[in-house]
């Protein structure tokens, strides 16, 4: 990269102002230092805030009772959000971790061809897609196609947000099983979907566990997409046609109301989320990612 | 001696489990195919009704019989934000990243990127709810009012009335949540510059930062670019902490006119307006048509920022899912 005028002219430079090139090496380690204390303030503060203007709204109700009348002193508790949220992340799971699996195991096996690249690419196209664009899609495919804001729009948008980092963490996983395991398998005469299923899969396994862990965390944490599908509910869960809460959702609500306790609650449900979300993402690292050198290609994403 | 009972497995079924991963392939593509189509027809009457205005008109008035939607002002209010949560944002991700990647000893690396990293993990919606109830204030008192008092008069862009709830709060949250992105990936491309480069350049007895300068930065130069602007991309769609922070103006008043007045951006409108729309009406027609918009700027900003990142890195160790 360096041409030979440029090292000439380097040299020249360098052997002058040692002192001067030293204090600016300095300056800029202290600012870089500097960008590095600015990006951990805010993630302090956040986890700071959220604890302590959370914890006063624990209790066993908090969890399991639904909201109360806005502004009255019952206020209530969070326990549809949280259903609603272990509900979406288990359909959305049941829907999107087997297509996304297939979807991986396509890719890394029969995926060295242009419909392969074609699909890779258009993948990672969808993974970074607006999720509430996402939101208003399953809005028009279920919600004005069925007539009613339901829990079931909520899983389409939701598996869609799952599909593409399941779909690109299942390929990258089973790159990296040795071809030699293949090549064993077909030796063999064992057809094809075994070797995948029974060989690949499983050498695999925590790079999956790794992917779909990161999904739950993910759209754990999606509130947009959720305001066109599932759209909010001060009721448990009824019917699979019927409005839902979700965690993510009932925050929102909450922060938007003039009352402390709406407040308060607000917080309390942002701890929970947090909690989830946290121990998803710290839960990967340490179970799965050890090894890795930072684990670079499963990149953490949170909900928009 | 026991026998081994090889399960070998049935050809028609070796078939069948290849057309389903087909299957799975063509259901990401069919779903793409299908959001671009929903779009379109969802919005069709919007564009029959406004035409080319829709894009260039400041007009929003969902009043029955006075209809009028022109998107401009958010759109707009869009790129301000994320722009300016980029001119905060990725000087200090790079920062990070030269730290991550040059400077800071090597105990330190992994667990200071996966702190970094876990502002990328920390919902959307927990920033709103914070920013609101938290940095608002500090943001307000520490640094608009300061400003606005000091040049509020003069430069037109510090002047309106600090309020705590507008687009400058709304963009340096933004850029908060764009600096995991960006510098996660910068500090990849970083690490895969071949240290013989680096090696020159410390011979000809050059320091840390020069070493970062003459061999770091021509190496990763178009990866970083692409990194930064997958983190606009990422700013572009980002909903939830710029419709709680941005303060939701509508029409001509959402136009940004300077940093401490409150705006709208395409995401926010939707995520705001939503509620009030009614099915097959022109309102909910204009909110899809706004989500068009935000698609294809969003996913032509994506298209790039992808095809920059993975040139870079596809030679290294294979495209990082981003």
């Amino acid at each position: 990269m360096i041409t030979i005028e440029q090292r000439a002219e380097f040299r020249k430079h360098f052997r002058n102002n040692i002192s001067s090139r030293l204090i600016v090496d300095k300056i800029i380690k202290i600012i870089v230092l500097g960008c590095v204390a600015i990006a951990i303030v805010p993630l302090g503060s956040i986890l700071l805030e959220v604890v302590r203007n959370g914890v006063p709204a624990l209790s066993i109700d908090f969890f399991t009772q639904a909201p109360g009348a806005i502004g009255s002193d019952q206020p209530g508790g969070i326990g549809p959000a949280i259903q609603g949220t272990l509900m979406l992340i288990g359909m959305s799971s049941l829907v999107g971790v087997p297509i996304g699996v297939l979807g991986g195991i396509f890719l890394s096996e029969f995926g060295n061809n242009r419909l392969g690249h074609i699909v890779r690419f258009f993948n990672d196209v969808l993974a970074e897609f607006p999720t509430i664009v996402i939101g208003l899609f399953a809005f028009i495919m279920i919600v004005l196609t069925f007539g009613n804001f339901s829990i079931l729009a909520g899983t389409f948008a939701l598996s869609i947000i799952m599909l593409p980092i399941i779909t690109r963490t299942t390929e990258e996983a089973l790159k990296l099983v040795p071809m030699t395991y293949r090549e064993a398998g077909h030796a063999l005469g064992i057809k094809r979907w075994i070797v995948i299923t029974r060989i690949l899969l499983t050498s695999a396994k925590s790079g999956l566990i790794t992917g779909i862990m990161l999904a739950v965390a993910r759209i754990g944490g999606e509130t947009a997409p959720l305001i066109f599908t599932i759209l909010g509910s001060d009721q448990f869960f009824s019917a699979f046609d019927q409005p839902m809460d979700a965690l993510p959702l009932r925050i929102w609500r909450l922060s938007l109301l003039p009352y402390d306790t709406a407040t308060t609650q607000g917080w309390g449900g942002a701890l929970v989320l947090i909690l989830i979300v946290l121990s998803l993402n710290i839960g990967v690292r340490y179970m799965f990612l050890r090894k890795r050198n930072g684990g670079g290609r499963f990149r953490i994403t949170a909900g928009g | 001696m026991e026998t081994i009972k090889l399960k070998r497995g049935s050809p028609i079924i070796d078939k069948a489990f290849k057309v389903g991963v087909a299957i799975a392939a063509f259901y990401i593509l069919a779903i793409i195919a299908l959001i671009v189509f929903q779009l379109i027809t969802g919005s069709s009457q919007i564009w029959a009704k406004e035409g080319i205005s829709f894009l260039t008109g400041s007009d929003w008035n969902p009043v029955e019989g006075r209809e009028s939607y022109g998107a401009a002002p958010y759109i707009v209010g869009t790129f301000v934000t994320a722009g300016i949560a980029m001119l905060i944002g990725v000087p200090l991700s790079i920062g990070i990243a030269m730290f991550l990647s040059e400077l800071a000893p090597k105990f330190l690396r992994t667990p200071l990127s996966f702190v970094i990293e876990l502002l990328a993990a920390v919902p959307s919606i927990i920033y709103g709810l914070w920013g609101i109830f938290v940095f608002r204030d500090y943001i307000k008192n520490w640094i608009e009012v300061p400003l606005n008092n000091a040049f509020g008069n003069n430069v037109w862009f510090f002047s309106g009335a600090p309020f705590g709830l507008d687009i400058f709060t709304a963009s340096v949250v933004l850029a908060i949540m764009i600096i995991p992105t960006i510098s996660s990936i910068s500090r990849e491309i970083m690490i895969a510059v071949p240290n013989s480069q680096r090696e020159a350049a410390y011979m000809l007895g050059a320091t840390k930062w020069e070493t970062f300068k003459m061999a770091v930065v021509p190496y990763s130069k178009s990866g970083i670019i692409g990194a930064a602007i997958l983190g606009l991309g990422r700013a572009v769609g980002e909903t939830m902490a710029v419709t709680m922070l941005i303060g939701n103006a509508t029409g001509a008043a959402a136009f940004p006119s300077s940093l401490f007045s409150p705006g709208q951006t395409m995401s926010s409108i939707i995520a705001n307006e939503f509620p009030e729309a009614s099915a097959g009406s022109l309102h909910l027609a204009a909110l899809i048509g706004v989500g068009l918009i935000l698609f294809v700027v969003a996913s032509g900003i994506n298209i790039v920022a992808q095809l920059l990142v993975s040139r870079v890195l596809k030679s290294h160790e294979g495209a990082v899912l981003a």
